[in-house]
């Protein structure tokens, strides 16, 4: 079979048995475009922005554990894409991103729509390629979907140059089934002799905690990870990213932990004698200040990547490997001892319960205003908690965490490590692509749903239903939460002025909108949006412009309650007064 | 502490700058760096100088570990190891100073590989520690100009980097 450059990239896909490619086309693309025209397999989804192409993408992935794929034009088309390429490196998501470069002729003469791709996204991609020949096609694009998806995933960029895909230059085509690669081999196994050292250091321990996260969910440990920590009769907490990975509904489920955690997993950390971290990266947001973390407990870390251990946190039995296997060995060595003493346990877990009872989530329940914490509660009520729920950045992303509770993986679709805006709408049309019977929201805020706001169009070309629940406090909330404690409530441009009618702007756009001012309100409103099952709808909701994101610790402050702010007025803030 | 940090990487367009941005990128120092292909012309063998705390290094390693394009890399510091560092040195020379410099390069086992009616080329290799002090034996006013490339170094005995 010969095949043009263009005809090769489109085929790969195919036999990479790629079901969607998101993107936008533009002058460096066009041969692939007309590749794509010839063919039915690979379904191209035509974004409004590069930006939602990459988010899109990275969100099919998240839900799916397929790699996302993207492709872009040189030059304007490759630089919006840079934000989405950042977005997915910095939680370790598979996505190949094709750029168009201007022809090899020309690279390096500032040509028309001309960037350094390469260049650019050198700092947020796991790798990227410069395919320079045409019988290089098959085999980088191969590499970038095997380093993409292997090890500690990433977003792989493979940049062509227009006249590598020129039509009119044909070559024998063939996709390799595998590729080895001498400079790339990521470990799988765990060292046998860290895992019956760290089984031992576990079955001693008085005050443990499991602390898991995105590489549980990434890793597909999530049914492991269950099992051990119920064996073990250990509480356990989540990251932001780790949600889902653990039953949140679960009895031994102590909450999130970090800046909006809840008490009992920050104390849970703060107060163990034993953490086993798995696939997490001791992030600033989840340690708060670096010298006060964790003082008295020994740490024994699971990770992919060696040079996620020990980076900001020593730990003290470090095991490199993929999270499943090394869990399966250590349940494996667990079964064939003794359980843990039962009576210190049992003395943490009364401690632990003790701090659960100051209900540090709670919030005024009888305002006459609709508070955003409640609708969650009410769409996870009216979802019985099985939706895919992807989000945006700021308060609305942390209500969503803290009152959606996850009891499967894979559902909870955040941008964690950049905390991108404009993240959550274009997520919700990838996921919906992915698992279109399954209810998709996208929880936002007016603020950033302004950022890729233009893909209301896109949802509606390709038919992708999803609810958005858009909490509307007028305010960027969190950076005004932010403002209201450190600086005298000086609300320094986070006031969202000229707010456009959503529900006009969602009619304009083909979908349905529903504005909601009353508490009473919500519940209806999500029942009829639920309701309408092949229809995109936009609920506007007026939410508490007061409202805050509790309980709080603040930046470069420890766990210990004492830097601890709590919603005014709850349980914990008589406590803690 | 200072480390010498050795990397067998493929001989790629590219590889040098992700190298060199890993660093920039996370605010690690270079002191110098060295390039060039191996026997084995699909791989390049970079010398690198590096200055920081264990933890510091430890990191350094693994991130450069992490680089797709790197295939392995040794650090120096930890192992007995030899050190080289080539220099070339111009200097101006008159009628009555030529005869010392000609000496003074002798004795630091250099070789004089130009000269012109009013300079010689120097060219001198060692530890970077003898280039010092052979710069500094030099009258500041002579030196024209230096170029030095950067330590490279190997470990000692039968064991090397290598595939």
């Amino acid at each position: 079979m010969e095949l043009s450059g263009g005809e090769i990239v489109i085929q790969c896909l195919k036999d990479e048995g790629v079901e969607y490619l998101f993107g936008y086309p533009g002058g460096a693309v066009l041969h692939l475009y007309d590749a794509i025209f010839h063919q039915d397999d690979v379904k191209h989804i035509l974004v409004r922005h590069e930006q939602a192409a990459t988010h899109a993408a990275d969100a099919y992935a998240r839900a799916t554990g397929k790699a996302g794929v993207v492709l872009v034009t040189s030059g304007p088309g490759a630089t919006n894409a840079v934000t989405g390429i950042a977005t997915a490196y910095m939680d370790s998501i598979p996505m190949v991103v094709i750029s168009g470069q201007v022809p090899t002729a020309v690279i390096g003469s500032d040509a028309f729509q001309e960037v350094d791709m390469i260049g650019i996204t050198r700092p947020c991609v796991k790798h990227n390629f410069l395919v320079k020949d045409i019988s290089d096609i098959a085999e980088t694009m191969k590499k970038a979907f095997y380093v993409a998806t292997t090890g500690r995933p990433g977003p792989v960029v493979v940049d062509i140059p227009k006249d590598i895909t020129d039509p009119n230059i044909k070559i024998p085509y063939h996709y390799p089934d595998s590729i080895s690669m001498r400079s790339y081999n990521p470990s799988v196994q765990g060292h046998t002799g860290q895992i019956k050292k760290a089984v031992e250091l576990l079955l001693t321990a008085k005050r443990p905690v499991i602390y898991s996260g995105g590489g549980v969910v990434i890793g597909e440990a999530s049914k492991e990870l269950t099992e051990l920590t119920r064996y073990l009769n250990f509480p356990i907490t989540n990251t932001l990213m780790g949600l889902g990975a653990y039953p949140a509904t679960d009895k031994q489920f102590v909450g999130m932990l970090g800046m909006h955690g809840t008490y009992e997993a920050n104390l849970s950390m703060h107060q163990s004698d034993v953490i086993l971290a798995i696939g997490v990266r001791f992030d600033d947001r989840v340690t708060g200040k670096l010298a006060e973390f964790c003082p008295n407990a020994q740490i024994i870390h699971i990770d992919i990547d060696p040079a996620s251990i020990s980076k900001t946190v020593k730990v003290d039995i470090p095991i490199v490997g993929d999270v499943k296997p090394v869990l399966l060995q250590m349940l494996a060595l667990i079964k064939q001892q003794h359980k843990p003493d039962a009576e210190p346990l049992a003395r943490w877990w009364a401690q632990i319960n003790q701090w659960r009872t100051s209900k540090c989530l709670e919030f005024d329940r009888s305002s006459t205003e609709i508070k955003p914490q409640r609708v969650v509660e009410q769409l996870y009520e009216i979802t019985k908690g099985d939706a895919y729920i992807t989000s945006d950045v700021g308060q609305h992303q942390m209500y969503a965490s803290q009152f959606y509770h996850f009891d499967k993986p894979r559902r909870w679709i955040n941008s964690g490590g950049l905390g991108t805006m404009g993240f959550g709408l274009p997520a919700a049309i990838g996921v919906k692509l992915a698992f279109p019977d399954a209810d998709v929201a996208c929880i936002t805020g007016e603020a950033s749903i302004q950022m890729c706001i233009q893909e209301l169009a896109t949802a509606l070309q390709y038919n992708t239903p999803i609810k958005i629940i858009n909490l509307n406090n007028g305010y960027m909330g969190m950076v005004r939460q932010w403002q209201e404690f450190n600086y005298e409530s000086r609300y320094s441009q986070s006031y969202m002025d000229t707010l456009p009618d959503f529900v006009k702007l969602a009619e304009s756009y083909g979908h349905v909108g529903i504005r909601v001012e009353r508490p009473e309100d919500v519940m209806p409103a999500l029942e009829k949006a639920f309701a309408m099952k092949d229809r995109t709808v936009f609920l506007d909701i007026i939410t508490d412009r007061t409202e805050n994101v509790y309980p709080m610790i603040e930046t470069g402050k420890g766990h210990q309650e004492m830097t601890l702010r709590v919603a005014p007025g709850t349980p914990i803030d008589r406590e803690l007064a | 502490m200072r480390h010498i940090i050795s990397i067998l990487m493929e001989n790629e367009a590219g590889a040098l700058s992700r190298v060199a941005g890993l660093f920039s990128a996370r605010g690690y120092n270079i002191e110098s760096l060295t390039v060039a292909p191996t026997e084995d012309t699909s791989l390049s063998r970079m010398t690198l100088v590096t200055r920081g705390n264990e933890e510091i290094i430890e990191q350094i390693t693994k991130q450069l570990n992490k680089l797709i394009d790197v295939v392995k890399l040794i650090d120096l510091a930890d192992i007995s190891h030899v050190e080289r560092e080539l220099m070339l040195v111009k200097v101006k020379t008159t009628l009555n100073n030529r005869e010392e410099i000609k000496r003074l390069a002798d004795i630091f086992r250099g070789k004089i590989i130009d000269v012109t009616n009013n300079s010689y080329m120097i060219e001198m290799t060692g530890s970077s520690e003898k280039l010092d002090a052979f710069v500094e034996s030099l009258n500041d006013e002579n030196i024209i100009e230096t170029v030095r490339s950067g330590p490279t170094s190997m470990s000692r005995g039968e064991h090397g980097l290598h595939l």
